[in-house]
C-alpha cells in the first residue's frame, strides 16, 4: 500500500504528457482526494505519481473579458475565493464548494472531479449548463471538447492515453442569466450526492425564460441534460405550471439505481424537486443581475 | 441546572478544572494505542472470512509462511481447544474462529512480517477452503421452522416446555407482574399496539482497535492498548492463551472513543501469540474497513407493545414481545430490553417475553444504555400516540405515570430516590417547552431511563514529599473521569485539584477494577477514591497528632487541615503539605487504598425535547433546537456531565435518522465506511441545551449517579415524535432516512400533515 510508488513533478503540460507515454502505469493526479482513498482501498497502485500542480497553467484562473480559464488543477478553495467565478457562475462555485470540507477544498480540483467520473461527482453538472469547454493535452495537437463529453460511464473517460486536462473555458454569460446547483444529501456535510440539480437560466426583458439548460447528477450512469425541462420553461415565467414540467420532465429524465444511498423512486422523485428548486434560484438570481454581464 | 434539595457545599467538588489529560490532547501529544511503537516491532493482519457462515474445511498457511518478512502466523490451533459450555465461549471463538466463521470478516488466523505491507500480502496468501452455508441475515430467517442453526449445541435457556433441539434462540427472558393480564387490559379505555424494526449499528468511536503486544522468552507478555477495561482484557487474554494472569500486564493507553464497543477484546491474544511466535514485539491495528466488519455493533430489534390505557391518563395493562439479534453469538439484548421496556413508568399489569437470536452477522458488544434506546423508541413514540388519542398534553401524560421514589420497578424492587420527575419538570419549565415552532417544524418529547451498574473498583492514592497527591485508579478514562477523581480526592484532602495528578494505573499497578461500563467509573471508582482518601485522612491525623505531640482523638480533620481541638492551649493547624515534609520522621509514606464492591448505582433517568424541521419534498430531517435534562445525582465535575449528555444526543439522533447495516443477500456490509454509515457531523447537530438536575444518590458519599449511557435512550423517540409533529407521520422503523420519511409523507397524502 502506498510504497513502491514513485513520484514525479513536471512543471509543463509538455513534461506530464511525456511522462504519461513512457511509464505505461503512470497516473496523473491534482489533489489526489479521489486518487489516494481509491488506492487505500485496494485500486492497483500507478508505477508514477504525477503530481499536476507544479505545472502552472493547471493551478491558473484567467480572465480575457470575454472568457474565463481556469486551470484543470486548481484547488477549489482558490475557485470559490475568485469573486470573478462567484459572480459569473454562483451556481458552479456553490458546487465546487461543496465537495468534502476545508481540508479537502484546498486540494480538490475540477480536473479531477470530471475524470474521475463518478456520476455523483458535484460540479461535473455545473460546468455542463455553462457549456464548459476542456482542453485537453496528449501526445497529438491539444485539442478543446464539451466538458459534457468528458465522463462516458462511472470511472470510465473518453480521454485518449497519454491525454490530461488542461484547463477549463467558460463563456462569460448574457445578461439576465444565472446558475444554481442543489444537492441532496442525508447529512449536511462531508456526504455524497443522492441527487444533484444544476440549471442555467437567461431571462428575457419580460422576466420569461429565453434559454435554459438542466443537468441532473448522481441519477444516471453520467450526468443527464434535461431537453424536455429546458423546451418547458423557454418563452414562460420559471414559476407555475412551467415549474412543475420541470419537476415533471427531470424525474422522468432521471435513470436511477437502487442502492445504499437510495431508492430509484426516491431518486427520481427529488430530481424533480431539485430541479424545480435550482430553476427558481437561478432565475431569481438572473432577475437580480438584469442587464450586467 | 437545576438542584431539587439542599446540598453541603463543597469546594471542588462541582466546579470546573480544565481536565489534566487535556493539554496532552488538544496538542497530540498523548498517545493512542496505535501511536507505540516499539523496535524490532513486526506488523500483524488479521486473515478474515469472505463468507457470512461456513466451515472452514482447511487452512493452509505454508506459502504466507515462505513470504519476504514473514515471521509468524497463527490460526484457531495455537490457542487452546474450547468447547461449548466454556464460560468464555463466545468470546474465545469470536476472536480467532475455529472449525466454523459465523459472519463475514470474522477473524480465522493472523500473520505478522515485518511491514504492514509484508503482512497484509501474506494474509492474502493464507489459503483457507470454506464449505459455505446458507446465511441467516434477519430475525424472519432466524425464527423460520427450517432456519439453518448457526450453533449446534444451542438450547433456549429459558424455553417453556424445555428445549430439545437447538434452534437460533440463545434464551427466553420473561417478566411480569404476575396479575391477570386480561383483567388489566379490560381496565383500559384504550388499548393500542404496535411494532417496530431497527438496524443494528456501531458505536462509530474514531480510535480503531489497536494493541502492541511483547511477549518474552520467560512466558510473559506486555500488552499496551486502548480498551475500556485492562484488568478485563488481561483476563480474556489469558482465558485465550490458557495463561495464568500474573503472565500478562496490560498497559492502558489513552482511548480514542469506546461507547461500549472497546469493553470486549479481538486483537490482544493475537497479538501475544504471535510476538511468542516471532519473539518480536508485534503491533495490531485494524482499519475502519475491519472496525465496522467484525466490531461493535448494538443490536437489531424487532419489537411489538401493546398499552392499556384508561382515559384519564393512567397506565393499566403492558404487554411486550421483544426480539434482539446479538450477531452470531448469544448476547444480552433481550434480557436489557426486558429490564427497560416498561421501567419509568407504573404499570400495574405487564407481561414482558425477551427473545435473543442470532444471526450471520458481527458479534454484537455493548453500546452505551444497551438495548435500552430500542425500547424506549417504542414505548416513547406509542406514549405519545396515547397522548394524541386521549387528548391529554404528552408531558402531563408522562408526569401522571413516572415512577418515584418507593414505586415497585418491573425487576420487583422498589425504586430509591430518583429524579425522574424532576427531570420531566426541569424540561416542562424550560423556554425551550413553550417557543414557538417554525413553518415544517414538529416537536417531539422523550423520556429516557438506565439503570446504571456498581461493580468492583480500586483506587490508591499516594501523597507526595511535596505535598501534592497522585491518585491511582483502575478505570480506563473515556469520557472525563480522571478530573471527576482529583475532584473528589481534594475535596476529601483539602488539596489543590491542581496539585492532584489522576492516573489510570495498570494491571500492576491498581487493584482490580472492573471495565469502565454501566456508567460506573465515576460513581464506583469515585467511591474508591473516596475511600482511600479517608483512610489516608485518619493517617494524616495521627500523623499530626505526633507532630503537635498530641492523641489521634483530639485532632479533626477540617477543611482539608488537621485542627487541633484538645485543651493543650492552641496548636496551628497542619494541612498536607506540613504533615508530607515530616513524613519520613512520623512514620514514612503516605498511601492509601482503597477496594470495594459498589452497591447502590443510582438509577439515571433522562427526558429530552427534540425540533425537527422536515422537507415534506426531500424526506430530509434537520434538528434545528434540542434540550436534555438529565439527573446526575450530583455533577461531580458539571461540564463532562453536560459532555456525555450532549455526546448521548449526538449519537442517538445519529441512530434515528441514518445509522444503520446494510448487508447485501450474502451477508456482506456494503456501508462499512464512514461515507456510507452516517454518524451525524458537527452541523448535523444545533447546540444541544444540557440540563443537569441533581437528585443526589443516597448511596454514594457526594450523591453521584453515573451519567455516561441515558442520554443516548431518549433521542430516538424525541426525534421520532418531532417527525410525526411535523408531519403527520409515524415512523415505527429505523432509521428515519430522507428516503423513508419521504415514503411515509407520501403514503400519507404529500406534504406535511401539520
Ligand atoms: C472526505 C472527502 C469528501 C469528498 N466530498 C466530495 C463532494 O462532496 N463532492 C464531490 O463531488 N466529490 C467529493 N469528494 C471527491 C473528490 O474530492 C472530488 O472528486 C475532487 O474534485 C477530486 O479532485 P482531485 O484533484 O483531488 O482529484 P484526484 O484524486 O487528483 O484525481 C481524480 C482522478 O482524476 C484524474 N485526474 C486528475 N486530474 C486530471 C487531469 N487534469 N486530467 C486528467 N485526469 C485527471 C486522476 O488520475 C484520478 O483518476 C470527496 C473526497 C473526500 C476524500
Amino acid at each position: 500500500m502506498l510504497s513502491a510508488m514513485k513520484y514525479a513533478s513536471p512543471t509543463t503540460v509538455a513534461e506530464a504528457v511525456g511522462l504519461l507515454g513512457s511509464e505505461p502505469d503512470a497516473r496523473v493526479y491534482a489533489g489526489a482526494t479521489d486518487l489516494i482513498p481509491q488506492i487505500r482501498a485496494g485500486r492497483p497502485e500507478p508505477s508514477v505519481m504525477v503530481d499536476l500542480k507544479r505545472i502552472e497553467r493547471l493551478c491558473a484562473i484567467s480572465s480575457s473579458g470575454s472568457t474565463y480559464t481556469v486551470g484543470a488543477a486548481t484547488p477549489t478553495a482558490d475557485i470559490c475565493a475568485h469573486a470573478g467565478l462567484a459572480a459569473a457562475f454562483p451556481g458552479l462555485v456553490e458546487a465546487s464548494g461543496l465537495i468534502g470540507s476545508d481540508q479537502i477544498q484546498s486540494r480538490s480540483s475540477w480536473g479531477g472531479n470530471l475524470a474521475n467520473a463518478s456520476p455523483a461527482a458535484d460540479t461535473p453538472p455545473s460546468l455542463i449548463v455553462n457549456d464548459a469547454r476542456a482542453v485537453i493535452a496528449g501526445p497529438g495537437a491539444e485539442r478543446t471538447v464539451a466538458a459534457a463529453d468528458v465522463a462516458t460511464g462511472p470511472g470510465a473517460t473518453s480521454l485518449g492515453p497519454g491525454e490530461i486536462i488542461v484547463e477549463f473555458e467558460l463563456d462569460e454569460p448574457p445578461a439576465r442569466t444565472a446558475d444554481a446547483y442543489l444537492r441532496l444529501i442525508p447529512r449536511t456535510e462531508m456526504d455524497i450526492a443522492v441527487v444533484g440539480a444544476a440549471a442555467r437560466v437567461t431571462l428575457d426583458g419580460d422576466g420569461k425564460v429565453a434559454s435554459a439548460a438542466i443537468a441532473l447528477g448522481a441519477v444516471a450512469p453520467t450526468v443527464v441534460r434535461v431537453p424536455d425541462a429546458e423546451a418547458a420553461l423557454v418563452g414562460n415565467e420559471p414559476a407555475g405550471d412551467a415549474l412543475a414540467a420541470v419537476g415533471a420532465a427531470a424525474a422522468a429524465a432521471a435513470n436511477p439505481i437502487d442502492d445504499k444511498r437510495g431508492t430509484v423512486a426516491y431518486r427520481r422523485q427529488v430530481a424533480g424537486v431539485l430541479a424545480r428548486r435550482a430553476v427558481s434560484i437561478a432565475a431569481e438570481r438572473a432577475r437580480e443581475r438584469g442587464g450586467q454581464s | 441546572m437545576t438542584v431539587t434539595e439542599p446540598k453541603p457545599s463543597y469546594k471542588y467538588v462541582g466546579t470546573r478544572p480544565v481536565r489534566h489529560d487535556g493539554l496532552e490532547k488538544v496538542t497530540g501529544r498523548a498517545r493512542f494505542a496505535a501511536d507505540l511503537n516499539m523496535s524490532g516491532q513486526l506488523h500483524g493482519i488479521v486473515v478474515r472470512s469472505p463468507h457470512a457462515h461456513a466451515r472452514i474445511t482447511s487452512i493452509d498457511t505454508s506459502e504466507a509462511e515462505a513470504m519476504a518478512g514473514v515471521k509468524a502466523v497463527i490460526t484457531g490451533d495455537d490457542f487452546p481447544a474450547v468447547e461449548p459450555g466454556h464460560r468464555q465461549y463466545d468470546m474465545c471463538v469470536n476472536v480467532i474462529a475455529r472449525d466454523k466463521v459465523l459472519y463475514e470478516g470474522h477473524a480465522l488466523a493472523a500473520v505478522a512480517a515485518s511491514t504492514r505491507d509484508q503482512a497484509q500480502a501474506a494474509a492474502a496468501a493464507v489459503k483457507v477452503e470454506y464449505e459455505v452455508l446458507p446465511a441467516v441475515l434477519t430475525i424472519d430467517q432466524a425464527l423460520a421452522p427450517d432456519a439453518p442453526v448457526l450453533h449446534a449445541h444451542m438450547m433456549t435457556a429459558g424455553a417453556d416446555p424445555p428445549a430439545e433441539e437447538p434452534s437460533n434462540i440463545p434464551n427466553i427472558t420473561r417478566f411480569s407482574s404476575g396479575t391477570d393480564m386480561d383483567a388489566g387490559f379490560a381496565e383500559a379505555d384504550l388499548v393500542i399496539e404496535r411494532e417496530f424494526t431497527t438496524q443494528p449499528v456501531h458505536q462509530g468511536y474514531i480510535e480503531p482497535h489497536a494493541c502492541v503486544a511483547d511477549t518474552g522468552q520467560d512466558g510473559h507478555t506486555t500488552i499496551w492498548c486502548s480498551s475500556q477495561g485492562h484488568f478485563n482484557v488481561r483476563s480474556s487474554t489469558a482465558t485465550l492463551l490458557g495463561w495464568e494472569n500474573t503472565r500478562i500486564r496490560v498497559i492502558p493507553a489513552e482511548i480514542g472513543g469506546g461507547f461500549g464497543g472497546k469493553t470486549t477484546i479481538y486483537l490482544e491474544p493475537l497479538a501475544v501469540a504471535l510476538s511468542a511466535k516471532a519473539g518480536r514485539p508485534v503491533k495490531m491495528v485494524m482499519t475502519r474497513d475491519e472496525v465496522f466488519r467484525a466490531t461493535g455493533p448494538a443490536p437489531g430489534t424487532k419489537l411489538r407493545i401493546k398499552l392499556g390505557v384508561q382515559s384519564d391518563g393512567n397506565l393499566v395493562a403492558g404487554d411486550a414481545y421483544l426480539i434482539y439479534t446479538n450477531g452470531a453469538y448469544a448476547g444480552p439484548g433481550g434480557l436489557l430490553g426486558a429490564m427497560t421496556v416498561f421501567e419509568s413508568y407504573k404499570i400495574p399489569n405487564f407481561e414482558i417475553e425477551a427473545l435473543d437470536v442470532v444471526i450471520n452477522t458481527a458479534r454484537s458488544a455493548a453500546y452505551r444504555a444497551p438495548a435500552a434506546p430500542l425500547t424506549a423508541y417504542a414505548m416513547e413514540t406509542m406514549l405519545d400516540e396515547v397522548a394524541t388519542e386521549l387528548g391529554i398534553d404528552a408531558m402531563d401524560l408522562r408526569l401522571r405515570n413516572a415512577v418515584a421514589e418507593g414505586d415497585p420497578s418491573t425487576m420487583g424492587f422498589p425504586f430509591a430516590r430518583i429524579g425522574f420527575v424532576e427531570c420531566l419538570e426541569a424540561v416542562r419549565d424550560h423556554p425551550h417547552f413553550t417557543a414557538p415552532l417554525g413553518p415544517n417544524q414538529g416537536r417531539g418529547l422523550a423520556a429516557g431511563y438506565w439503570f446504571n451498574i456498581g461493580e468492583s473498583s480500586s483506587a490508591t492514592v499516594n501523597l507526595n514529599e511535596d505535598g501534592t497527591a497522585t491518585v491511582v485508579t483502575g478505570s480506563p478514562d473515556i469520557g472525563g473521569s480522571r478530573a471527576s477523581m482529583a475532584l473528589m480526592a481534594a475535596e476529601e484532602l483539602g488539596i489543590d485539584v491542581y496539585d492532584i495528578r489522576p492516573v489510570v494505573g495498570d494491571t500492576e499497578a491498581v487493584g482490580f477494577t472492573d471495565v469502565t461500563e454501566g456508567s460506573r467509573a465515576t460513581f464506583a471508582t469515585g467511591m474508591a477514591v473516596v475511600e482511600a482518601c479517608r483512610k489516608m485522612v485518619v493517617e494524616l491525623r495521627g500523623r499530626a497528632a505526633k507532630m503537635m505531640g498530641a492523641d489521634v482523638d483530639e485532632v479533626d480533620w477540617v477543611d482539608g487541615q488537621a485542627v487541633y481541638t484538645g485543651s493543650d492551649g492552641d496548636k496551628d493547624p497542619l494541612p498536607v503539605a506540613a504533615i508530607c515534609a515530616k513524613a519520613k520522621r512520623t512514620g514514612g509514606p503516605l498511601t492509601a487504598t482503597g477496594s470495594l464492591e459498589a452497591h447502590g448505582a443510582g438509577p439515571g433517568f433522562a427526558v429530552h425535547l427534540c425540533d425537527v424541521e422536515v422537507d415534506s419534498e426531500t424526506g430530509v430531517v434537520r434538528v434545528v433546537r434540542y434540550t436534555a435534562s438529565q439527573d446526575a445525582g450530583t455533577a461531580i465535575h458539571p461540564s463532562y456531565v453536560e459532555g456525555q449528555i450532549q455526546g448521548g444526543v449526538a449519537q442517538g439522533v445519529g441512530w434515528a435518522l441514518n445509522e444503520e447495516y446494510i448487508y447485501d443477500s450474502d451477508g456482506v456490509m456494503e456501508n462499512p465506511s464512514f461515507l456510507d454509515y452516517r454518524v451525524p457531523v458537527a452541523s448535523d447537530l444545533p447546540m444541544i441545551d444540557a440540563i443537569i438536575v441533581e437528585v443526589p444518590n443516597p448511596a454514594h458519599p457526594y450523591g453521584v449517579r453515573g451519567v455516561g449511557e441515558t442520554g443516548i435512550v431518549p433521542p430516538i423517540p424525541a426525534v421520532a415524535n418531532a417527525i410525526y409533529n411535523a408531519t403527520g407521520c409515524r415512523i415505527r422503523d429505523l432509521p428515519m432516512s430522507p428516503v423513508r420519511v419521504l415514503e411515509a409523507i407520501t403514503a400519507n397524502g404529500g406534504s406535511n400533515g401539520a
